[in-house]
């Protein structure tokens, strides 16, 4: 951004830097407000709160403090949409995180321009567009794969005939890495969806802009409403609305905090979640993506029938 | 049609029902326990070796079909528990995870062998302590403990096949406390996959059940499995806190009620220990209007009354379609009326004595919930046994979605039946329940049948079957009814870490 500062051209994403407002008489910068995605819509907190982020430019964002409210809120919408996702075609959910990957490739300008603000360098800006899209792109093809792989006809030993495959386990709550900017979040979300789930996030606290614009790829993905739900606020106020909810089925929390690990473990337990707590790591290695990240949120059914007359 | 040629057909009708209360006697035919060897005393079962427990603590157990005494078990401490996890971490350190993976499963299809040899002696004892019947035990559990020892031996050196692009690495030392309603087979579907997955074990089985455990420990020494790869340590809830708090257990396993596995869930909270859970269940078995009604009958029957309704996945919840309603409920009222109770040694028993006698007030003290209710009770006449625990085969009729005989589990043999009209409406019951271990669908329509077992948010789907188990089949639940599963490929999953 700072690049730009010298010029009048509003820049390509909404935090356009107020110092572009000159006294001459020049086009004002329309400045984007940073909403959070609830079923589909992008409303502000329901509590009214924000918190305010500095850029790199020395610009600076309000950015929604969401509450347990806005949380209960994207479960309802998630829990009304879990059903129908799951029950479209494995080639179909496939074919919308293709495109969610094709929406953010077209934006990429904007993306780099926001992860340069929130203190990426360029190169690395790029690069983490890149491997996010590649990373839904991989994620889109597991869909109607994964149960194909880890799915089983069992020879049981009668006359039945028995198979295993695999389910969205249901509600997923997810507190994405949050010393990523946007490849944390894009890497649980993806897998999550691909069997089914829905999913509400809590984004990175201090790098929120790519997570609310993301939103924006999803919200023209044709992704129905309240698949994916984001969420911007503080840890230590949303971890344990997140992880008591009990229409909740299970939560993967990213954090590096002992304590905070032991609090959702502990909470899980109220309504027999399945709970994955994972410490922050680097998300653009390719070993941090694989199909047992899809495996984490399914479950096993397995049918018997008789064999007969 | 006339008066009286309706009046002839109801005669043919009468006719055809069977009148089992005086046409049919059953003669006594006892299975003999002559055979079957029984120490006065059990001590632990620790390193390979039997070890008197520190605190030289003992508790009795008795059989609940006589009340009789069969055995004194010792009740391990923290501290047996202890010595325990240390024998099986020395185990996994310097001995199973050193061998073979070939030579591991060679152990474990001898373990299976040597139960098949003592199937008879294995099926008695666990007719005696635990109350179900002999045929039960002798048709089911024990071929199936042998069968699970032997599937999961053939996986010991195959499990790069198992998770496609991860090595499949063992974990440690795995804590598993089972339950009472089936101890031997809960013990083979626990620790069968975990040695294959070359980990080693301490097992604790329920209190009222812990002498098939102790002769399963038998044949592991008869087998020459390493000291230490399996430690037994017998005694109530407290020596199960004590493994699942060991800080040196890699993994727990558990099977038992919700409430319990809830406890443990958060117990173990911040440690980094895997954790498989089988919980609790509420199951809806759900008949439809084009069902084979005979069979169908049967198979509610089988869902309910097998081991005495002391089943997670019992079919507990019966959803009869409006239009077979009364011909379902009149057929099964008749069905019950032969079910012979009693002894469970006998051959001829359909259902045997409950486990204890906790479990019989806890089933008692719901028959008054349902009645008070406003349920309508069944229960075919029949004389229980004077002594020991029994309870007569249970319906409720008029139930609903809000009784409590609808939405807890009971465990014991009682079924809440509830009718429906649609496919919605029926899903929408079955669901609605916080567990999700099992569920029943009949009907002869295979596109309905995948429908609803799509649907069905429940681990396993039996259609036109009920109550069906197997080694090579995924067993375990979604929701409240538990994590993980046990049994077939994907019961290997939670014996290993994937790097």
């Amino acid at each position: 951004m700072a690049a730009t500062k010298t010029t009048t051209k509003p820049s390509a994403n909404g935090t356009a830097s107020k110092a572009e407002t000159t006294a001459k008489n020049e086009r004002l910068a329309v400045l984007k407000t940073y909403k959070i995605y609830i079923n589909g819509q992008f409303p502000r907190t329901e509590s009214g709160r924000y918190y305010t982020i500095k850029l790199s430019n020395k610009e600076q964002v309000n950015v929604c403090l969401s509450s347990r409210k806005d949380f209960r809120n994207s479960v309802s919408a998630a829990r009304e949409a879990q059903e129908k996702w799951a029950g479209k075609t494995a080639y179909n959910r496939s074919q919308i995180l293709y495109r969610i990957a094709e929406m953010l490739e077209t934006r990429r300008a904007q993306f780099t321009e926001e992860l340069v603000n929130q203190g990426a360098s360029a190169a690395a800006a790029k690069e983490e567009i890149s491997i996010a899209v590649d990373r839904l792109i991989y994620y889109a093809g597991w869909c109607d794969k994964f149960n194909q792989v880890f799915s089983s006809v069992n020879p049981v030993s009668s006359s039945h005939f028995n198979f295993s495959s695999l389910e969205p386990t249901g509600v997923v709550a997810a507190i994405a890495d949050q010393n990523s900017r946007l490849l944390g979040l894009v890497s649980i979300i993806a897998p999550v969806i691909a069997s089914g789930n829905t999913i509400i996030a809590l984004a990175s606290t201090q790098f929120p802009l790519s997570a609310i614009t993301f939103a924006e790829v999803l919200n023209t993905s044709d992704l129905p409403a309240g698949v994916v739900n984001i969420l911007t606020g503080e840890v230590s106020e949303l971890l344990v609305p997140f992880t008591t909810h009990m229409d909740v089925n299970a939560v993967y929390i990213n954090t590096n905090n002992q304590q905070d690990k032991v609090t959702a473990e502990t909470n899980a337990a109220l309504n027999v979640k399945r709970v994955k707590v994972e410490a922050s790591i680097d998300w653009t290695l390719p070993k941090n993506e694989d199909p047992y990240r899809i495996l984490d949120y399914t479950e096993v059914k397995t049918t018997w029938h008789p064999i007969g007359i | 049609m006339s008066k009286k040629q309706d009046k002839t057909q109801k005669a043919a009708i009468a006719d055809l029902a069977l009148d089992f209360s005086s046409g049919f006697k059953y003669e006594p035919a006892p299975e003999s326990s002559s055979h079957v060897k029984l120490e006065k005393q059990y001590e632990l079962f620790i390193d390979g070796k039997w070890v008197a427990p520190i605190d030289e603590k003992y508790f009795e157990t008795t059989s609940p079909a006589t009340e009789q005494v069969l055995s004194r078990i010792a009740e391990a401490s923290a501290a047996d528990v202890d010595k325990a996890v240390k024998a099986a971490r020395n185990a996994y350190e310097n001995v199973w995870s050193k061998i073979s993976a070939k030579e591991r499963g060679k152990y474990l299809f001898r373990i299976a062998r040597i139960i098949q040899e003592k199937a008879r002696e294995f099926a008695v004892i666990e007719t005696m302590e635990g109350g179900k019947p002999i045929r039960e035990s002798r048709d089911i559990d024990v071929p199936l403990a042998a069968n699970h020892f032997f599937y999961y031996a053939g996986w010991a050196d195959k499990l790069e096949y198992a998770f496609p692009g991860k090595k499949a690495n063992s974990i440690g030392v795995a804590g598993q406390i089972i339950p009472w309603n089936f101890p031997l087979l809960m013990a083979a579907w626990k620790i069968a996959p975990a040695l294959a997955a070359g980990n080693t074990v301490v097992l604790k089985p329920a209190e009222t059940t812990s002498l098939t455990a102790l002769k399963l420990a038998e044949v592991f020494q008869e087998a020459g499995l390493p000291a230490g790869v399996v430690n037994i340590v017998t005694g109530a809830g407290a020596t199960g806190a004590a493994i699942v708090n060991h800080p040196d257990v890699n993994k727990i396993a558990f099977t038992g009620s919700t409430d319990v596995g809830k406890i443990i869930q958060k117990a173990i909270a911040g440690t980094n220990k895997k954790l498989t859970l089988e919980l609790g269940g509420k199951a809806a078995n759900i008949i439809f209007e084009d069902a084979a009604i005979d069979q169908a009958v049967e198979g509610i029957v089988n869902g309910i009354f097998f081991n005495q309704g002391h089943v997670c996945c019992a079919g507990s919840r019966l959803f009869v379609q409006e239009g077979v309603a009364d011909k379902v409920i009149k057929k099964l009222k008749d069905r019950m009326k032969s079910l012979i109770v009693g002894d469970p040694m006998d051959k001829n028993t359909d259902i045997g004595a409950i486990n204890s006698k906790e479990q019989l007030k806890k089933i008692n003290d719901y028959l008054k919930i349902g009645v008070n209710e406003g349920a309508e009770i069944f229960q075919p006449a029949c004389t229980l046994p004077k002594k020991g625990y029994f309870c007569a085969p249970t319906l409720f009729l008029h139930t609903s979605q809000s009784h409590r005989i609808v939405q807890e589990e009971i465990f014991g043999p009682v079924l809440a039946i509830q009718t429906f009209r649609t496919v919605e409406e029926v899903l929408e019951k079955a669901n609605n329940t916080p567990y999700g271990l099992s569920a029943g669908v009949w009907t002869d329509k295979g596109s309905k049948i995948f429908n609803m077992t799509t649907k069905l948010k429940a681990g396993v789907v039996w259609a036109n079957t009920y109550n069906k188990f197997d080694p090579a089949s995924p067993f375990g639940g979604y929701k409240e009814s538990g994590i993980g599963r046990e049994g077939g490929l994907h019961g290997l999953l939670p014996y290993l870490s994937l790097s």
